[in-house]
């Protein structure tokens, strides 16, 4: 037989996977990185794969791109199957990002706000040119640091909000919502530690908080379970009604959150679930679709309201104790876009806004996002739909890279059936094409034989039966 | 089996969600309905959707086949068989006669299914008329209307043009007189099998969070005309392996001089015949 079927075996992927792990740790000569210097000298990398890895854990976020080979979007994608596995006890209170700890704030529309700017650690004024003296090894800058300012501090939109130039109320609620989903997946990572910390009995971080969640995870989780099986009930009745208008914001603030790593996405969506999409969005998709609504694909006349650099407070509150427990403090950005709007029949002109948030310091991201967000309020402002990011569909449905690199990558695997029923389509076609052309002397299959071809024809095959 | 995990990877309470919109599917033959897939450990586009699918339905009992293109030895079917191996510790084969769950990319195996017997296939792309209509909200509403005399107008372009309905694989059909499927992408030559099939046939799309089903014995049919009735495709060749002149043949190309023989892609089905002829197979 010249022919031997080539097999995918088991061997052949255990060898690729050992390849694999031999080429990222590189020549073992190098000293190898520990995940501490991944979370200290690589820290936006690790903020980028919590904040599209949904999970806020650096530590874990830093063990991802080691092993991704530095890959972020692989490393997206081994937290959030990661993310999968984990169980979630509660859910947290709205952050409250008027408390931040904050460690900038800028804000593009007024020269100085109540509590003042701070520009806080950012390349925007740096000039970039490569510092070759980092080349040298050693290097320990000091810097001044002021007194973390614990004071609340009113976000400057409020200042419009008093003068009535801002959007309603009822869209500020949303975004309460938007800011308790972030909270949650602060929230879960933090009770993964708490498990953990359990489990080993050595940890001592946060143990009252530990006890609490210990004590009373049964009943909770089983309170969850009926939520979400709740949930899941009116979400997949829902999901079955097609919604030719949305419908009005009422009980906005009452409303439970939609849960976009629990729920599947319908469309059309809410901001609330729009706003879950994009904060996990890629940041590459998310900046470009951003950058195109600056260059006149759906313009909007963006203004930098505020933008927050800081750690807020993660606070849960069991109904079993009946009192706020914090249990962790997180870093986030969170970014306020101011945007024109000139009114329509029932609205008088007034400023829009677009809200951005990400886990971690991450202000490009953040501030792609509220471009976004403002962009894809088209249709409920009554602005005509008329670019991709104003689709809500289009950008929704394509912002998940843990989806998209997928999807662009399966082609890789095997499509062998689907490319013989392809082939031979074309030749049936071809060969119908060339009967109605030219005449009935064409014979197709020999083309084929000439070129060697070893198997019997059908024919033969049924005289050897007769044999 | 690996300790740290659940038995078949997901929690309980995941896999019971998406048990409720399997019973809902079966209960819908042909429409689809949204789960709330997770992020599996492999990568979306391998399969996510039939292994979630696999997951919430597999127990101890039962006995596992993976299959990629007719398969069971390609990279992807060992892979996610070597999964299941790990996260259930499930006996496994390659005989379609003695799985009792079958997990499948692109083929159906030529070995009729039985009664009890459970396929799995992973899909892709759920939405039959997404290349006719690509807003998600649009299609939902023409599922509700049965409103699919654009795909009619489709394959009678097809006819027009050519002579034929273009399509050779994920070739559309319609499930119990009701809903317009898509098959997953399986040759057209596949799409009888699924037919009046005494086993439940089980479609998971992970990446676009659906699931669709067609319990045993419902009718599925390929669209077509009255003047221009389906037809499956037919090979002038036989099996190099077994001789087999009824199953789905792969070309596989020998020499640099383009020779080609033709093997049949389901390797268990050749396998077997082989066996019975005392003829030596092409796998082992």
């Amino acid at each position: 037989m010249a022919y031997v079927a080539v097999k995918g075996g088991e061997t052949a992927i255990q060898n690729a996977e050992t390849l694999l792990k031999a080429w990222r740790r590189g020549d073992p000569q190098v000293p190898e990185l520990t995940l501490d210097q991944i979370t200290q000298q690589l820290s936006l990398g690790v903020n980028r794969v919590m904040c599209e890895g949904s999970l806020y854990d650096p530590e874990l976020a830093a063990l991802a791109i080691k092993q991704s080979w530095g890959d972020l979007v692989e490393a997206i994608f081994l937290l959030r199957a990661y993310r999968t596995t984990l169980p979630r006890f509660y859910n947290s209170q709205p952050l409250d990002t008027q408390q931040m700890n904050l460690q900038r704030r800028i804000s593009a529309i007024f020269k100085d706000v109540p509590g003042g700017q701070a520009l806080g650690a950012t390349y925007d004024y740096v000039h970039r040119l490569l510092d070759f003296k980092l080349m040298a090894e050693s290097e320990a800058p000091v810097a001044l640091e002021a007194e973390p300012n614990r004071a609340a501090m009113p976000h400057v939109m409020e200042l419009l909000r008093q003068e009535g130039l801002i959007q309603s109320v009822a869209e500020k609620s949303v975004e309460k919502l938007a800011r308790k989903s972030a909270g949650e997946s602060a929230g879960e990572s933090a009770e993964k530690f708490a498990e953990n910390a359990v489990e080993a009995a050595q940890e001592s971080v946060e143990k009252a908080t530990e006890k609490a969640v210990k004590a009373t995870q049964g009943s909770v989780e089983r309170a969850t379970e009926d939520t979400v099986k709740a949930t899941e009930d009116i979400e997949e009745t829902t999901g079955e009604t097609i919604k030719d208008t949305p419908e009005p914001a009422v009980e906005e603030a009452d409303r439970q959150p939609f849960d976009l790593t629990r729920q599947p996405l319908s469309l059309p969506a809410e901001r609330d679930a729009r706003l879950q999409n994009l904060s996990r969005a890629d940041e590459g998709f998310l900046l470009g679709m951003a950058y195109s609504t600056q260059r006149g694909y759906g313009n909007n006349h963006p203004f930098a309201g505020e933008i927050r650099v800081g750690q807020v407070e993660v606070l849960i509150a069991p109904e079993e104790l009946g009192f706020e427990v914090a249990i962790a403090e997180i870093s986030i950005t969170e970014v306020q876009m101011v945007n024109q709007f000139k009114g329509n029949k029932v609205q008088p002109p007034q400023f829009t806004q677009g809200y951005g948030l990400t886990l971690g310091y991450n202000e490009r991201k953040a501030m792609s996002m509220a471009l976004v967000d403002r962009a894809l309020q088209a249709k409920e402002l009554g602005e005509a739909v008329a670019n991709p990011a104003q689709d809500e569909e289009f950008v929704l449905s394509h912002s998940d890279n843990v989806e998209a690199q997928g999807f662009v990558q399966h082609l890789k695997l095997p499509h062998y059936i689907d490319f013989q029923a392809e082939l031979n389509l074309v030749r049936q076609l071809r060969q119908t094409g060339r009967e109605e052309t030219v005449d009935d002397t064409v014979e197709p299959t020999r083309a084929e034989t000439k070129n060697g071809t070893r198997n019997k024809t059908m024919d033969e095959a049924r005289n050897e039966n007769e044999e | 089996m690996i300790s740290g995990f659940n038995f078949a990877y997901l929690d309980e309470q995941t896999k019971r969600s998406i048990r409720r919109s399997l019973l809902k599917a079966v209960a819908i033959p042909g429409h689809q309905i949204p789960f709330s897939s997770r992020e599996m450990p492999m990568s979306y586009g391998w399969g996510t959707g039939g292994i979630q699918v696999t997951a919430a339905v597999i127990g101890q009992t039962d006995v596992l086949k993976v299959i990629d293109q007719g398969a069971d030895d390609t990279t992807n079917a060992v892979n996610i068989r070597r999964f299941f191996q790990k996260v259930c510790g499930v006996e496994t084969t390659e005989q379609t006669t003695a799985a009792t769950l079958i997990q499948t990319r692109h083929r159906i195996p030529e070995t009729p299914l039985q009664a009890g017997q459970i396929i799995v296939y992973q899909v892709p792309i759920p939405e039959p008329l997404r290349w006719i209509e690509s807003s998600e909200v649009e299609t939902r509403k023409m599922h509700a209307l049965a409103d699919y005399g654009s795909m009619y107008v489709k394959l009678y372009e097809d006819i027009t043009h050519y002579g034929h309905i273009a399509t050779a694989y994920d070739y559309p059909v319609m499930v119990h007189g009701r809903y317009m499927m898509r098959p997953s992408p399986i040759p057209r030559f596949d799409n009888p099998k699924m037919h009046l099939s005494p086993a439940l046939q089980l479609f998971g799309a992970g990446r676009e969070k659906r699931i669709y089903a067609v319990p045993p014995y419902t009718s599925v049919k390929s669209l077509d005309f009255e003047d221009h009735p389906f037809a499956v495709e037919k090979w002038e060749r036989i099996c190099e392996f077994c001789g087999s002149t009824d199953s789905f043949l792969d070309e596989v190309v020998v020499s640099d001089q383009g020779d080609r023989l033709w093997i049949c892609s389901d390797t268990d089905y050749c396998h077997q015949r082989s066996l019975s002829q005392n003829l030596s197979p092409q796998s082992s």
